[in-house]
């Protein structure tokens, strides 16, 4: 199980990225928990300057913008 | 090269829609059709050349390179990083704390973020393109003076007190080691490919495209009402002395309307053709853009409500003082 962090103050591009994401793992059928982080303070632990981010387990993957559907299942694990 | 789309507007509105010159109607539609096929043009194509130029430029690049820079110089670099970076207010968040937990002075982080949304290359095109380079040249020497004045003021009455718990604490860990935070998360390489560099300013491009055009049509369809049906000599008659109330009155009526920077040129072109003085166009106008409600909840997450309101109100007094400036040298511009 992948833990999946979508981090920004809840601007549309946000919300698409962790639809986006959600959608993704379930064509995918691999198993992740999709929560979008909207404390300010998370964005200083993760060093964030462009939203949306995207955390998973921990490691920044990707900052600034809806990230490319490739990039996505890349992070995928394959089960 | 322009005058092809007035000749565009002249046939759209006389003869397609057979409206008759000179009447209200068609004053209008001929001043909207003309200046949204101008401006949405001018848009594509300069966006997209000037993000081919500004592909390796990033905030966190910006950042690294104010981290530790003298007090002075870091006001003045702050606040043109300010007008070169577009602005969308969902990273000014993000960018303040940035900025903050690599230990760069309050002042500095709002040096950028209050010359931010009032300059950018947008504003740039439309200021040039419906306003001529003279009016550019002194819009952008105000909101960049707004933005490093006001920057130093913060610093020198130390606003850093008033930030919220966690922000402050990461501006304190960020100055005791500054150089922690930039090394790591990479600001990307500073060569690009072509194509690269394509991708970037296609997507920015469509990206700012998406996110401005509805601002175009409502600055200039209001532009365009003011144009047709404000009554000619009406503005001039009552404001255009700059009566020295009109100016704080201005800034205040404009708390409430909330425009982007695009939206309000084209506004201002239509004022400014009516006669209304240069200084109370520019206080109205950056006070629309800049001292906006929303912008400023939003910050209420890293800020608390003395700062906010510190910073609001210094703004007002800014534009204030810019409005009333301008009005009284106008004769000699």
């Amino acid at each position: 199980m992948q833990d999946i962090k979508v981090l920004g103050s809840g601007c549309a591009k946000c919300e698409k990225t962790a639809s986006l994401i959600e959608k993704l793992a379930q064509e995918q059928g691999a198993s992740v928990t999709v929560e979008k982080e909207t404390r300010p303070e998370a964005l200083i632990t993760y060093g964030v300057m462009r939203t949306p981010a995207v955390v998973i387990d921990g490691q920044l993957v990707h900052s600034g913008g809806i990230p490319a559907t490739t990039d996505i299942v890349s992070w995928f694990k394959q089960n | 090269m322009l005058s092809i789309f007035t000749v565009f507007a002249d046939w759209f509105a006389f003869q397609l829609l057979s409206l008759t010159p000179d009447t209200k109607l068609g004053d209008s539609v001929h001043f909207f059709v003309e200046d949204v096929t101008k401006i949405y043009a001018l848009l594509v194509i300069m966006i997209y050349t000037i993000a081919l130029f500004r592909a390796t430029l990033n905030v966190e690049r910006v950042r690294n390179f104010l981290v530790g820079k003298h007090r002075v110089y870091g006001y003045v670099f702050g606040s043109a990083f300010g007008a070169i970076t577009p602005f969308c207010s969902c990273s000014s968040i993000p960018v303040f704390l940035g900025f903050t937990s690599a230990g760069i002075p309050i002042g500095i982080t709002l040096s950028f973020l209050l010359t931010s949304p009032l300059i950018n290359e947008v504003a740039l095109i439309l200021l040039l393109s419906l306003l001529g380079w003279k009016f550019t040249v002194i819009y952008v020497a105000v909101g960049m003076l707004v933005g490093i004045l006001g920057g130093a003021f913060l610093d020198a009455i130390r606003a850093e007190r008033w930030l919220q718990s966690f922000a402050a604490k990461a501006l304190q860990q960020g100055q005791q080691a500054p150089q922690a935070n930039t090394t790591e998360s990479g600001a990307g390489s500073t060569r690009l490919t072509l194509r690269a560099r394509h991708q970037f300013a296609q997507s920015e491009a469509l990206d700012i495209f998406g996110r401005v055009w509805k601002w175009v049509l409502l600055g200039v369809g209001l532009g365009a009402l003011l144009h047709g049906y404000v009554p000619d000599g009406w503005i001039e008659q009552h404001l255009g002395d700059g009566q020295w109330w009109s100016v704080p009155s201005a800034v205040l009526l404009a708390i409430p309307l909330y425009s982007n920077v695009t939206g309000i040129i084209p506004v201002m072109e239509s004022l400014l053709i009516h006669g209304l003085p240069i200084g109370t166009t520019l206080a109205f106008c950056m006070s629309t853009v800049a001292a906006s409600f929303p912008e400023f909840i939003l910050l209420k997450q890293v800020m608390q409500w003395r700062l906010l309101a510190t910073v609001f109100a210094m703004l007002l007094v800014s534009f204030t003082l810019v409005g009333w400036l301008f009005n009284l040298i106008a004769v000699y511009l």
